[in-house]
Protein backbone atom coordinates (compact mmCIF):
# COMPACT_ATOMS: atom_id res chain seq x y z
CA UNK A 1 0.00 0.00 0.00
CA UNK A 2 1.43 3.47 -0.76
CA UNK A 3 0.98 5.97 1.72
CA UNK A 4 0.95 10.20 0.58
CA UNK A 5 1.02 12.26 3.56
CA UNK A 6 1.51 16.14 3.11
CA UNK A 7 4.59 16.65 5.11
CA UNK A 8 3.76 18.54 8.36
CA UNK A 9 6.67 21.13 7.39
CA UNK A 10 6.36 23.51 4.62
CA UNK A 11 10.05 24.25 3.60
CA UNK A 12 9.54 27.80 3.86
CA UNK A 13 8.91 27.49 7.57
CA UNK A 14 12.15 25.80 8.50
CA UNK A 15 14.25 28.82 9.97
CA UNK A 16 17.81 28.87 8.13
CA UNK A 17 20.63 28.06 10.17
CA UNK A 18 21.78 32.21 10.48
CA UNK A 19 18.65 33.13 11.99
CA UNK A 20 18.30 30.20 13.81
CA UNK A 21 21.39 31.10 16.15
CA UNK A 22 20.95 34.69 16.36
CA UNK A 23 17.61 33.94 17.78
CA UNK A 24 18.79 34.13 21.20
CA UNK A 25 19.84 37.61 20.60
CA UNK A 26 16.62 38.90 19.47
CA UNK A 27 13.74 36.98 21.14
CA UNK A 28 13.11 37.50 24.65
CA UNK A 29 10.48 35.66 26.83
CA UNK A 30 7.83 37.97 27.88
CA UNK A 31 9.07 38.63 31.50
CA UNK A 32 11.73 36.02 31.67
CA UNK A 33 10.13 35.21 35.02
CA UNK A 34 7.10 34.06 33.77
CA UNK A 35 9.11 30.45 33.00
CA UNK A 36 10.87 30.76 36.45
CA UNK A 37 7.30 30.95 37.79
CA UNK A 38 5.49 28.98 36.28
CA UNK A 39 8.27 26.24 36.87
CA UNK A 40 8.16 27.47 40.39
CA UNK A 41 4.50 26.07 40.80
CA UNK A 42 4.69 23.62 38.59
CA UNK A 43 5.23 21.20 41.90
CA UNK A 44 1.85 22.71 43.36
CA UNK A 45 0.47 22.14 40.06
CA UNK A 46 1.00 18.38 40.35
CA UNK A 47 0.17 18.12 43.56
CA UNK A 48 -3.39 18.80 42.54
CA UNK A 49 -5.44 16.45 40.72
CA UNK A 50 -8.00 18.86 39.56
CA UNK A 51 -5.41 21.14 37.84
CA UNK A 52 -4.34 17.56 36.03
CA UNK A 53 -7.20 16.28 35.19
CA UNK A 54 -8.97 19.77 34.23
CA UNK A 55 -7.63 19.43 30.43
CA UNK A 56 -7.99 22.93 30.11
CA UNK A 57 -5.27 23.71 28.15
CA UNK A 58 -3.93 27.26 28.85
CA UNK A 59 -5.05 27.41 32.64
CA UNK A 60 -3.19 29.65 35.20
CA UNK A 61 -0.10 28.39 34.79
CA UNK A 62 0.26 28.89 31.27
CA UNK A 63 3.77 29.97 29.52
CA UNK A 64 4.05 33.53 28.36
CA UNK A 65 4.93 33.72 24.45
CA UNK A 66 4.83 30.83 22.84
CA UNK A 67 5.30 30.86 19.38
CA UNK A 68 2.76 28.43 18.03
CA UNK A 69 2.45 25.66 15.66
CA UNK A 70 6.03 25.90 14.79
CA UNK A 71 5.69 22.47 13.42
CA UNK A 72 2.22 20.77 13.38
CA UNK A 73 0.06 18.64 12.42
CA UNK A 74 -3.40 18.44 11.27
CA UNK A 75 -4.07 15.21 13.16
CA UNK A 76 -6.56 15.52 15.95
CA UNK A 77 -4.56 15.96 19.21
CA UNK A 78 -5.11 13.64 22.71
CA UNK A 79 -6.69 15.31 25.53
CA UNK A 80 -4.77 16.48 28.28
CA UNK A 81 -6.32 13.61 30.25
CA UNK A 82 -5.09 11.19 27.88
CA UNK A 83 -1.42 12.55 27.65
CA UNK A 84 -1.25 12.85 31.13
CA UNK A 85 -2.85 9.35 32.40
CA UNK A 86 -1.05 7.31 30.41
CA UNK A 87 2.54 6.93 30.05
CA UNK A 88 5.51 4.86 30.54
CA UNK A 89 7.82 6.14 33.13
CA UNK A 90 9.32 3.10 34.88
CA UNK A 91 11.05 5.06 37.64
CA UNK A 92 7.29 5.55 39.15
CA UNK A 93 5.85 2.18 37.74
CA UNK A 94 5.84 0.11 35.04
CA UNK A 95 1.91 -0.06 34.79
CA UNK A 96 0.56 2.92 32.37
CA UNK A 97 -1.32 4.93 35.09
CA UNK A 98 1.35 4.46 37.64
CA UNK A 99 3.11 7.84 36.71
CA UNK A 100 0.20 9.86 37.01
CA UNK A 101 -0.22 8.19 40.63
CA UNK A 102 3.24 8.18 41.94
CA UNK A 103 5.14 10.87 40.46
CA UNK A 104 3.37 13.83 42.30
CA UNK A 105 6.22 13.92 45.22
CA UNK A 106 8.50 14.61 42.80
CA UNK A 107 10.01 17.53 43.10
CA UNK A 108 11.45 19.90 40.21
CA UNK A 109 12.55 22.86 41.52
CA UNK A 110 15.17 23.49 42.09
CA UNK A 111 16.26 21.59 39.11
CA UNK A 112 20.14 21.64 37.41
CA UNK A 113 21.00 20.38 34.16
CA UNK A 114 24.65 19.01 34.18
CA UNK A 115 26.39 19.43 30.72
CA UNK A 116 29.93 18.05 30.32
CA UNK A 117 31.89 15.41 28.26
CA UNK A 118 33.27 16.98 25.08
CA UNK A 119 32.49 20.74 24.69
CA UNK A 120 34.17 24.18 25.91
CA UNK A 121 31.47 25.13 27.76
CA UNK A 122 30.82 22.52 30.70
CA UNK A 123 28.80 23.56 33.56
CA UNK A 124 26.07 22.90 35.79
CA UNK A 125 22.97 25.08 34.66
CA UNK A 126 19.97 25.86 36.36
CA UNK A 127 16.85 24.86 34.30
CA UNK A 128 15.45 28.66 34.17
CA UNK A 129 19.08 29.84 32.38
CA UNK A 130 18.73 27.62 29.82
CA UNK A 131 15.62 27.67 28.54
CA UNK A 132 14.64 31.16 29.35
CA UNK A 133 16.69 33.01 26.80
CA UNK A 134 14.94 30.89 24.33
CA UNK A 135 12.01 30.91 22.72
CA UNK A 136 9.66 28.65 23.15
CA UNK A 137 7.42 27.08 20.35
CA UNK A 138 4.78 24.58 20.07
CA UNK A 139 5.81 21.49 18.28
CA UNK A 140 2.71 19.36 17.77
CA UNK A 141 4.02 15.75 17.40
CA UNK A 142 2.70 12.68 17.07
CA UNK A 143 4.38 10.22 19.47
CA UNK A 144 4.32 6.63 18.53
CA UNK A 145 5.35 4.02 21.49
CA UNK A 146 7.34 0.46 20.51
CA UNK A 147 4.31 -0.74 22.17
CA UNK A 148 2.75 0.07 19.01
CA UNK A 149 0.18 2.79 20.39
CA UNK A 150 0.31 6.32 19.25
CA UNK A 151 -0.91 10.04 20.30
CA UNK A 152 -0.89 13.18 18.99
CA UNK A 153 0.69 16.02 21.41
CA UNK A 154 1.18 19.51 21.39
CA UNK A 155 4.37 19.73 23.24
CA UNK A 156 6.14 22.92 24.45
CA UNK A 157 9.94 23.43 23.95
CA UNK A 158 13.28 24.91 22.50
CA UNK A 159 15.43 22.94 19.63
CA UNK A 160 17.80 20.43 21.36
CA UNK A 161 20.33 22.30 18.81
CA UNK A 162 19.74 25.82 20.57
CA UNK A 163 20.73 24.19 24.81
CA UNK A 164 23.52 21.86 22.83
CA UNK A 165 25.56 24.64 21.31
CA UNK A 166 25.51 26.73 24.71
CA UNK A 167 27.97 24.58 25.58
CA UNK A 168 30.21 24.50 22.54
CA UNK A 169 30.66 20.59 22.05
CA UNK A 170 34.48 20.20 20.06
CA UNK A 171 34.58 17.90 17.32
CA UNK A 172 35.49 14.70 19.74
CA UNK A 173 31.74 15.00 20.44
CA UNK A 174 30.10 12.42 18.11
CA UNK A 175 27.00 11.07 20.38
CA UNK A 176 25.03 12.86 23.16
CA UNK A 177 23.81 11.27 26.26
CA UNK A 178 21.17 12.25 28.40
CA UNK A 179 20.48 10.63 32.11
CA UNK A 180 17.14 10.63 33.94
CA UNK A 181 17.20 11.63 37.75
CA UNK A 182 17.59 9.00 40.18
CA UNK A 183 15.90 9.76 43.23
CA UNK A 184 14.90 7.08 44.45
CA UNK A 185 13.11 8.61 47.36
CA UNK A 186 10.72 10.48 45.23
CA UNK A 187 10.71 8.00 42.51
CA UNK A 188 9.00 4.61 43.87
CA UNK A 189 10.18 2.69 40.89
CA UNK A 190 13.55 2.91 41.13
CA UNK A 191 13.35 0.57 44.02
CA UNK A 192 12.83 -2.79 41.65
CA UNK A 193 15.49 -3.25 39.40
CA UNK A 194 13.26 -3.23 36.33
CA UNK A 195 16.28 -1.46 34.46
CA UNK A 196 19.47 -0.60 35.41
CA UNK A 197 19.54 2.87 36.56
CA UNK A 198 19.75 5.88 36.17
CA UNK A 199 17.90 5.26 32.89
CA UNK A 200 20.41 6.88 30.10
CA UNK A 201 19.42 7.29 26.36
CA UNK A 202 21.89 8.70 23.27
CA UNK A 203 21.41 10.24 20.06
CA UNK A 204 23.84 10.34 17.34
CA UNK A 205 25.41 14.29 17.23
CA UNK A 206 23.50 15.10 14.16
CA UNK A 207 20.04 13.86 15.59
CA UNK A 208 20.68 15.81 18.29
CA UNK A 209 21.28 19.02 16.20
CA UNK A 210 18.37 17.64 13.93
CA UNK A 211 15.82 21.08 14.02
CA UNK A 212 12.96 18.47 14.80
CA UNK A 213 14.44 17.37 18.24
CA UNK A 214 12.99 19.42 20.87
CA UNK A 215 13.77 19.74 24.78
CA UNK A 216 9.94 19.89 25.66
CA UNK A 217 9.27 22.00 29.27
CA UNK A 218 5.65 21.62 28.41
CA UNK A 219 2.23 20.45 26.80
CA UNK A 220 -1.06 22.14 26.11
CA UNK A 221 0.28 25.32 27.09
CA UNK A 222 1.35 24.29 30.44
CA UNK A 223 4.49 23.36 32.22
CA UNK A 224 5.07 19.39 31.95
CA UNK A 225 3.44 17.29 34.83
CA UNK A 226 5.48 14.75 36.13
CA UNK A 227 4.62 11.94 34.82
CA UNK A 228 5.34 13.29 31.24
CA UNK A 229 8.88 14.08 32.12
CA UNK A 230 9.00 17.33 33.83
CA UNK A 231 10.67 19.88 33.95
CA UNK A 232 12.30 18.94 30.74
CA UNK A 233 12.43 16.04 28.26
CA UNK A 234 13.28 15.18 25.39
CA UNK A 235 11.10 14.77 21.99
CA UNK A 236 12.49 12.86 19.30
CA UNK A 237 9.43 12.56 17.45
CA UNK A 238 10.84 9.66 14.70
CA UNK A 239 12.21 7.68 17.23
CA UNK A 240 9.88 5.30 19.61
CA UNK A 241 8.65 6.62 22.44
CA UNK A 242 11.72 5.39 24.89
CA UNK A 243 14.13 7.49 23.19
CA UNK A 244 12.73 10.60 24.25
CA UNK A 245 14.04 10.80 27.65
CA UNK A 246 12.27 12.25 30.71
CA UNK A 247 13.57 14.51 33.84
CA UNK A 248 16.97 15.23 32.23
CA UNK A 249 19.55 15.93 34.63
CA UNK A 250 22.72 15.46 32.60
CA UNK A 251 23.87 16.01 28.97
CA UNK A 252 26.86 14.43 28.42
CA UNK A 253 29.22 15.19 24.99
CA UNK A 254 31.00 11.64 24.42
CA UNK A 255 32.68 10.08 21.52
CA UNK A 256 31.61 6.82 21.19
CA UNK A 257 27.46 4.93 21.55
CA UNK A 258 26.67 5.46 24.45
CA UNK A 259 25.14 2.46 26.33
CA UNK A 260 21.50 2.89 26.74
CA UNK A 261 18.93 2.09 29.57
CA UNK A 262 17.02 -0.38 26.88
CA UNK A 263 19.29 -1.93 24.74
CA UNK A 264 20.90 -2.56 27.91
CA UNK A 265 17.89 -4.59 28.97
CA UNK A 266 17.17 -6.14 25.94
CA UNK A 267 19.80 -5.71 23.11
CA UNK A 268 17.52 -7.93 20.60
CA UNK A 269 14.51 -5.50 20.81
CA UNK A 270 15.50 -2.24 21.73
CA UNK A 271 18.53 -0.92 19.39
CA UNK A 272 20.44 2.20 19.73
CA UNK A 273 18.81 4.01 16.71
CA UNK A 274 15.04 2.51 17.26
CA UNK A 275 13.73 4.48 14.39
CA UNK A 276 10.09 4.38 13.81
CA UNK A 277 9.85 1.56 11.30
CA UNK A 278 6.58 -0.51 9.82
CA UNK A 279 9.22 -3.38 8.22
CA UNK A 280 11.12 -4.13 11.44
CA UNK A 281 8.96 -5.74 13.42
CA UNK A 282 9.52 -6.09 17.13
CA UNK A 283 10.13 -10.00 17.90
CA UNK A 284 7.07 -10.05 19.85
CA UNK A 285 4.86 -8.06 17.58
CA UNK A 286 4.15 -6.19 14.27
CA UNK A 287 5.14 -2.64 13.85
CA UNK A 288 3.27 -1.95 10.61
CA UNK A 289 0.47 -1.11 12.63
CA UNK A 290 -0.70 0.93 15.39
CA UNK A 291 -3.35 2.31 18.03
CA UNK A 292 -3.91 5.44 18.06
CA UNK A 293 -5.18 6.16 21.78
CA UNK A 294 -7.71 6.17 22.36
CA UNK A 295 -8.72 3.94 19.31
CA UNK A 296 -10.19 -0.09 19.70
CA UNK A 297 -8.90 -1.12 16.84
CA UNK A 298 -4.80 -1.18 15.89
CA UNK A 299 -5.45 -0.68 12.63
CA UNK A 300 -3.82 3.18 12.00
CA UNK A 301 -0.55 2.52 9.45
CA UNK A 302 2.42 2.83 11.12
CA UNK A 303 4.76 5.33 8.85
CA UNK A 304 8.44 5.20 8.40
CA UNK A 305 10.25 7.38 10.49
CA UNK A 306 6.82 8.22 12.28
CA UNK A 307 6.11 10.23 8.64
CA UNK A 308 8.94 12.61 9.63
CA UNK A 309 11.28 10.84 6.65
CA UNK A 310 11.16 13.99 4.82
CA UNK A 311 12.80 15.70 7.12
CA UNK A 312 15.26 13.12 8.58
CA UNK A 313 15.81 9.85 5.96
CA UNK A 314 19.13 11.47 4.50
CA UNK A 315 20.83 11.24 8.00
CA UNK A 316 20.33 7.72 7.73
CA UNK A 317 21.37 7.30 3.85
CA UNK A 318 23.11 4.47 3.16
CA UNK A 319 22.44 2.45 6.34
CA UNK A 320 20.84 -1.07 6.79
CA UNK A 321 18.03 -0.51 9.01
CA UNK A 322 17.20 -3.68 9.38
CA UNK A 323 20.54 -4.12 11.09
CA UNK A 324 20.70 -1.16 12.66
CA UNK A 325 17.47 -0.38 14.24
CA UNK B 1 -28.24 -31.51 46.96
CA UNK B 2 -30.15 -27.88 46.64
CA UNK B 3 -27.52 -26.13 48.96
CA UNK B 4 -25.33 -26.97 46.05
CA UNK B 5 -26.98 -26.15 42.71
CA UNK B 6 -27.16 -22.57 44.91
CA UNK B 7 -23.66 -22.58 45.56
CA UNK B 8 -23.04 -23.88 41.68
CA UNK B 9 -25.76 -20.81 40.74
CA UNK B 10 -23.78 -18.02 43.04
CA UNK B 11 -20.45 -19.28 41.80
CA UNK B 12 -21.85 -19.13 38.14
CA UNK B 13 -23.16 -15.73 38.45
CA UNK B 14 -19.91 -14.35 40.48
CA UNK B 15 -17.96 -15.62 37.71
CA UNK B 16 -19.61 -13.67 35.00
CA UNK B 17 -19.49 -10.57 36.69
CA UNK B 18 -15.90 -9.39 35.50
CA UNK B 19 -17.32 -10.10 31.64
CA UNK B 20 -20.57 -8.46 32.54
CA UNK B 21 -18.54 -4.98 33.91
CA UNK B 22 -16.37 -5.01 30.91
CA UNK B 23 -19.04 -5.60 28.63
CA UNK B 24 -21.40 -2.95 30.37
CA UNK B 25 -18.01 -0.60 30.40
CA UNK B 26 -17.36 -1.20 26.69
CA UNK B 27 -21.06 -0.55 25.42
CA UNK B 28 -22.48 2.44 28.11
CA UNK B 29 -19.03 3.38 29.56
CA UNK B 30 -15.61 3.26 27.37
CA UNK B 31 -13.76 6.20 30.04
CA UNK B 32 -13.90 3.20 32.53
CA UNK B 33 -11.78 1.07 30.86
CA UNK B 34 -8.78 3.28 31.13
CA UNK B 35 -7.50 5.38 28.57
CA UNK B 36 -6.54 2.63 26.28
CA UNK B 37 -9.67 0.79 26.23
CA UNK B 38 -7.81 -2.10 23.95
CA UNK B 39 -5.25 -2.81 26.41
CA UNK B 40 -7.99 -3.08 29.42
CA UNK B 41 -9.84 -5.30 28.13
CA UNK B 42 -7.28 -7.78 26.76
CA UNK B 43 -5.57 -7.84 29.56
CA UNK B 44 -8.08 -7.38 32.07
CA UNK B 45 -9.83 -11.23 30.02
CA UNK B 46 -6.28 -13.00 29.95
CA UNK B 47 -6.24 -12.37 33.85
CA UNK B 48 -9.19 -13.59 34.34
CA UNK B 49 -8.75 -16.87 32.25
CA UNK B 50 -5.46 -16.96 34.16
CA UNK B 51 -7.17 -16.92 37.37
CA UNK B 52 -9.84 -19.46 36.58
CA UNK B 53 -6.98 -21.75 35.48
CA UNK B 54 -5.38 -21.33 38.20
CA UNK B 55 -8.58 -21.52 40.50
CA UNK B 56 -9.36 -24.99 38.79
CA UNK B 57 -6.35 -26.45 39.67
CA UNK B 58 -6.18 -25.18 43.21
CA UNK B 59 -9.14 -27.62 44.10
CA UNK B 60 -7.47 -30.50 44.33
CA UNK B 61 -4.96 -29.41 46.83
CA UNK B 62 -7.79 -27.76 49.04
CA UNK B 63 -9.97 -30.73 48.61
CA UNK B 64 -6.19 -32.90 49.70
CA UNK B 65 -5.33 -30.18 52.55
CA UNK B 66 -9.16 -29.48 54.41
CA UNK B 67 -10.57 -33.02 53.27
CA UNK B 68 -13.62 -30.96 51.86
CA UNK B 69 -14.23 -33.68 49.05
CA UNK B 70 -17.48 -32.02 47.47
CA UNK B 71 -15.28 -28.97 46.61
CA UNK B 72 -14.85 -30.92 43.35
CA UNK B 73 -17.75 -30.63 42.09
CA UNK B 74 -17.31 -26.64 41.50
CA UNK B 75 -14.02 -27.64 39.26
CA UNK B 76 -15.77 -28.09 35.59
CA UNK B 77 -17.18 -24.34 36.05
CA UNK B 78 -14.16 -22.97 37.41
CA UNK B 79 -12.45 -24.68 34.44
CA UNK B 80 -15.10 -23.86 31.85
CA UNK B 81 -15.11 -20.31 32.75
CA UNK B 82 -11.53 -20.51 32.31
CA UNK B 83 -12.00 -20.98 28.73
CA UNK B 84 -14.90 -18.48 28.47
CA UNK B 85 -12.37 -15.81 29.33
CA UNK B 86 -9.60 -17.32 27.26
CA UNK B 87 -11.92 -17.22 24.11
CA UNK B 88 -13.04 -13.74 24.79
CA UNK B 89 -9.02 -13.21 25.57
CA UNK B 90 -8.32 -14.80 22.03
CA UNK B 91 -11.01 -12.35 20.39
CA UNK B 92 -10.04 -9.45 21.71
CA UNK B 93 -6.44 -10.32 19.80
CA UNK B 94 -7.95 -11.27 16.77
CA UNK B 95 -10.52 -8.50 16.85
CA UNK B 96 -9.09 -5.35 18.10
CA UNK B 97 -5.76 -6.24 17.32
CA UNK B 98 -5.79 -8.04 13.95
CA UNK B 99 -9.22 -7.20 13.05
CA UNK B 100 -9.70 -10.56 11.21
CA UNK B 101 -6.55 -10.58 9.58
CA UNK B 102 -6.05 -14.23 9.76
CA UNK B 103 -2.85 -14.33 7.89
CA UNK B 104 -1.50 -11.94 10.39
CA UNK B 105 -2.68 -13.93 13.49
CA UNK B 106 -0.84 -17.34 11.39
CA UNK B 107 2.47 -15.45 11.27
CA UNK B 108 2.13 -14.25 14.75
CA UNK B 109 1.76 -17.96 15.81
CA UNK B 110 4.49 -18.85 13.46
CA UNK B 111 6.97 -16.23 14.76
CA UNK B 112 6.51 -15.44 17.95
CA UNK B 113 6.88 -17.43 20.52
CA UNK B 114 4.80 -15.11 22.99
CA UNK B 115 1.96 -15.44 21.02
CA UNK B 116 2.47 -19.62 20.10
CA UNK B 117 2.64 -19.92 23.54
CA UNK B 118 -0.84 -18.02 24.21
CA UNK B 119 -2.15 -19.68 21.56
CA UNK B 120 -0.95 -23.63 22.55
CA UNK B 121 -2.75 -22.05 26.37
CA UNK B 122 -5.48 -21.72 24.06
CA UNK B 123 -5.97 -24.91 22.23
CA UNK B 124 -4.91 -26.80 24.77
CA UNK B 125 -8.01 -26.02 26.20
CA UNK B 126 -10.12 -27.04 24.02
CA UNK B 127 -10.42 -30.67 23.56
CA UNK B 128 -10.28 -30.23 27.52
CA UNK B 129 -13.86 -28.35 27.50
CA UNK B 130 -15.57 -30.21 24.96
CA UNK B 131 -14.47 -33.60 26.98
CA UNK B 132 -16.09 -31.75 30.17
CA UNK B 133 -19.58 -33.79 30.03
CA UNK B 134 -20.97 -36.51 31.88
CA UNK B 135 -20.96 -38.72 28.51
CA UNK B 136 -17.52 -37.82 27.50
CA UNK B 137 -16.03 -38.80 30.96
CA UNK B 138 -18.02 -41.97 30.92
CA UNK B 139 -16.50 -42.42 27.20
CA UNK B 140 -13.57 -42.02 28.19
CA UNK B 141 -13.07 -43.63 31.51
CA UNK B 142 -9.46 -44.08 32.85
CA UNK B 143 -8.28 -41.90 30.01
CA UNK B 144 -10.34 -38.86 30.56
CA UNK B 145 -7.74 -38.42 33.85
CA UNK B 146 -5.30 -38.78 31.59
CA UNK B 147 -6.56 -36.67 28.44
CA UNK B 148 -6.95 -33.67 31.30
CA UNK B 149 -3.14 -33.41 32.92
CA UNK B 150 -3.40 -31.43 29.47
CA UNK B 151 -4.31 -28.71 32.13
CA UNK B 152 -1.24 -28.64 33.33
CA UNK B 153 0.98 -27.71 30.34
CA UNK B 154 -2.01 -25.21 28.83
CA UNK B 155 -1.49 -23.58 32.76
CA UNK B 156 2.16 -23.11 32.23
CA UNK B 157 2.12 -22.08 28.36
CA UNK B 158 -0.56 -19.40 29.59
CA UNK B 159 2.14 -18.22 32.42
CA UNK B 160 4.74 -18.18 30.26
CA UNK B 161 2.39 -15.90 27.39
CA UNK B 162 2.06 -13.80 30.36
CA UNK B 163 5.82 -13.59 31.57
CA UNK B 164 6.53 -13.18 27.44
CA UNK B 165 4.19 -9.73 27.15
CA UNK B 166 5.75 -7.98 29.74
CA UNK B 167 8.96 -6.00 28.65
CA UNK B 168 10.31 -7.07 31.66
CA UNK B 169 9.21 -9.73 33.78
CA UNK B 170 8.13 -8.43 37.54
CA UNK B 171 4.83 -8.12 39.22
CA UNK B 172 1.93 -9.81 38.54
CA UNK B 173 3.09 -12.26 35.80
CA UNK B 174 5.95 -13.54 38.29
CA UNK B 175 3.43 -13.76 40.86
CA UNK B 176 1.00 -16.27 38.68
CA UNK B 177 3.82 -18.03 37.90
CA UNK B 178 4.72 -18.61 41.18
CA UNK B 179 1.54 -19.49 42.23
CA UNK B 180 1.23 -22.34 39.24
CA UNK B 181 4.44 -23.63 40.58
CA UNK B 182 3.17 -23.95 44.55
CA UNK B 183 -0.03 -26.16 42.64
CA UNK B 184 2.05 -28.26 40.50
CA UNK B 185 4.65 -28.66 43.37
CA UNK B 186 1.76 -29.72 45.79
CA UNK B 187 1.03 -32.48 43.81
CA UNK B 188 4.25 -33.91 43.74
CA UNK B 189 5.54 -33.96 47.36
CA UNK B 190 1.65 -34.90 47.77
CA UNK B 191 1.98 -38.41 45.62
CA UNK B 192 5.49 -38.52 46.96
CA UNK B 193 4.80 -38.26 50.58
CA UNK B 194 2.32 -41.11 49.43
CA UNK B 195 3.57 -43.43 47.69
CA UNK B 196 7.50 -43.10 48.00
CA UNK B 197 7.79 -42.47 44.36
CA UNK B 198 7.54 -39.60 42.06
CA UNK B 199 4.67 -39.13 40.13
CA UNK B 200 4.25 -41.13 36.67
CA UNK B 201 1.45 -41.07 33.91
CA UNK B 202 0.01 -43.91 35.67
CA UNK B 203 -0.75 -41.42 39.24
CA UNK B 204 -3.93 -41.51 39.70
CA UNK B 205 -6.08 -38.35 41.53
CA UNK B 206 -3.38 -35.89 40.67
Amino acid sequence: MLLRRRPDIQSSEITDEATYLRRREFIKLAGGAAFAAAAGSLSAACGSDLDARSGEPGGQLAFANIKPRVIATDEPQNTYEQITGYNNFYEFGTGKADPARYAGGLRTSPWTVKIDGHCAKPADYQLEDLIKPLQLEERIYRLRCVEAWSMVIPWIGVPLSSILKRAEPTSKATFVEFTTLNRPSEMPGLASPVLNWPYVEGLRMDEAMHPLTIMAVGLYGKPLLNQNGAPMRLVVPWKYGFKSIKSVVRIRFVDRMPRTAWSEANAGEYGFYSNVNPDVDHPRWSQKTERRIPGLLKNHPTLMFNGYGDQVASMYAGMDLRRFY
Amino acid sequence: MRAARLAKAVLFAGALVPAVLLAWALLRAPERLGINPAETLQLETGIWALRFLLATLAITPIRRLTRWHRIIQFRRMLGLFAFFYACLHLMTYVVLDRYFDFSGVWEDIVKRPFITAGMLAFVLMIPLAVTSTKGWIRRLGRRWQLLHRLVYFSAAAACVHFIWKVKVPVGEPVYYAAILGALLLFRVVYQFRRTGRMPTRRSADL
